[in-house]
């Protein structure tokens, strides 16, 4: 079947199987950052964008993406980088397999939510499973980014150290 | 070999007649949020997807709340007046499911039309006035709905007439994200009491009665409930009567404020 989307802001037309998963899809154009983990829709490793909001690549059939635009952490590196710097700091990166579909919802979370709440943190990322930090540091790293970024957003200093 | 939709044709529905056509057939598949269907293995001649017909939104009139059945479960968990009616019984109901991205990715329709014993989503509307509206069969009261066989019918909108009522939600789960133990709304229209439970660990049923604060042990002994690998049936019947208690003492006290 014929297919056109918009990857990482890159339009491609495509002949897929009707039945291509995105997930597969996705890497097959090299975007290895989606990754399969639970099989069950339930971890959260394979979260990418569709039009703008956070999907289970794993369940979301392609051929849906048609004519809309999918983003993968590939098409957010400035702000994956900026993150992954508060996720080092505070030690919420051990194994790293659970990062990428992480990170894709926590960087969704405040084009979503306003000042979000410890609360509302921890429900928006309930999907994104971690088996090595117990999300301590994972919420640390998180509420350090939210302040830098609203900082930032006063004219305040950047995140150097 | 990864769990997936398997299909030979993937066809997006330009009218309702043209899915309903297509769906008659036993080997065709009407495609939701598909998280149930990938789960399966079966080979699907041509998966049908409604995504199309304008179903994925929500109407708000004076009378009633129109919600498509392509409507994904993360739109009724943020959508105000929804809310604003239940008293954020329909969020409570649905933000334990999974996560966001999940509840961006699976739809009303999906979970009503699955009628799933682990459904939340179907025990929430069970206990509002509730109506299905079926492309061939029309609007019927989910209640109805709930009872009835899988047929080859479409589920177009899910209809919530305004009913003057408060009702309230509450679930328990062994661990977060994981299916329910068990799920109980409750709503009071005057004196008539609405207690919907599912997860017993079969699909939602819906009691009506009387309201007598004083025979709630009645209600809960006209539900039957089972064991499964969760919860024993005696553990689900106990945790009936506390999620029932708890869920009228949130409506009750909302009448009090």
């Amino acid at each position: 079947m014929e297919i056109k989307l918009w990857l990482n802001g890159k339009l491609i037309k495509d002949e897929v199987e009707p039945d291509t998963p995105m997930l597969e899809y996705l890497r097959s154009k090299g975007c290895y950052s989606v990754k399969r983990g639970c099989e069950t829709s339930n971890c959260g490793l394979c979260t990418v964008w569709l039009e703008g909001k956070p999907i289970l690549s794993c369940t979301m059939p392609l051929m849906r993406a048609d004519g809309k635009h999918i983003t993968t952490l590939e098409g957010l590196q400035d702000e994956a980088k900026e993150f992954g710097g508060f996720m080092a700091d505070e030690g919420a990166d051990q194994c790293g397999f659970c990062n990428i579909g992480f990170i894709m919802n926590v960087l969704a979370m405040p084009r979503e939510l306003e000042n979000p709440t410890d609360d509302e943190i921890k429900e928006y990322l309930a999907g994104n499973l971690c088996r090595c930090t117990g999300y301590m540091s994972q919420m640390r790293a998180i509420k350090r980014y939210i302040a830098f970024k609203q900082g930032a957003e006063q004219g305040g200093e950047s995140n150097e150290g | 070999m990864i769990d997936m939709l398997r299909c030979n044709e993937y066809i997006f529905a330009e009218s309702l007649e043209q899915a309903y056509e297509l769906n008659q057939k036993k080997n065709n598949k009407i495609i939701a949020g598909n998280a149930w269907v990938k789960m399966g293995s079966k080979q699907w001649g041509k998966a049908i997807d409604l995504s199309r017909l304008g179903l994925d939104r929500i109407e708000e009139t004076e009378e009633e709340f129109i919600i498509g059945a392509m409507t994904p479960l993360r739109e009724i968990e943020k959508h105000a007046g929804l809310n604003d009616y239940t008293s954020g019984a329909i969020y409570e109901s649905v933000r334990h499911i999974v996560g966001t991205q999940f509840r961006n990715t699976v739809t009303v329709g999906g979970s009503i039309y699955g009628r799933f014993g682990f459904s939340d989503v179907l025990t929430i509307f069970l206990a509002l006035d509730s109506y299905v509206e079926l492309y061939k069969g029309g609007i019927i009261p989910l209640k109805e709905y709930a009872l009835m066989p899988y047929d080859r019918d479409i589920l177009v909108n899910l209809r919530v007439k305004r009913t003057a009522l408060r009702v309230a939600y509450d679930s328990f789960r062994n661990q977060s994200t994981d299916f329910p133990v068990l799920t109980c709304a409750t709503s009071l229209a005057g004196d008539r009491l609405r207690v919907a439970i599912g997860a017993r660990p079969s699909k939602a049923r819906l009691v009506e009665v009387e309201y007598d604060r004083d025979r709630l042990d009645q209600v809960i002994d006209s539900f039957n409930f089972g064991t499964n690998m969760r919860a024993s049936a005696e553990y689900r019947k106990h945790l009936a009567m506390v999620l029932l208690t708890r869920t009228i003492d949130k409506i009750t006290d909302d009448i009090r404020e």
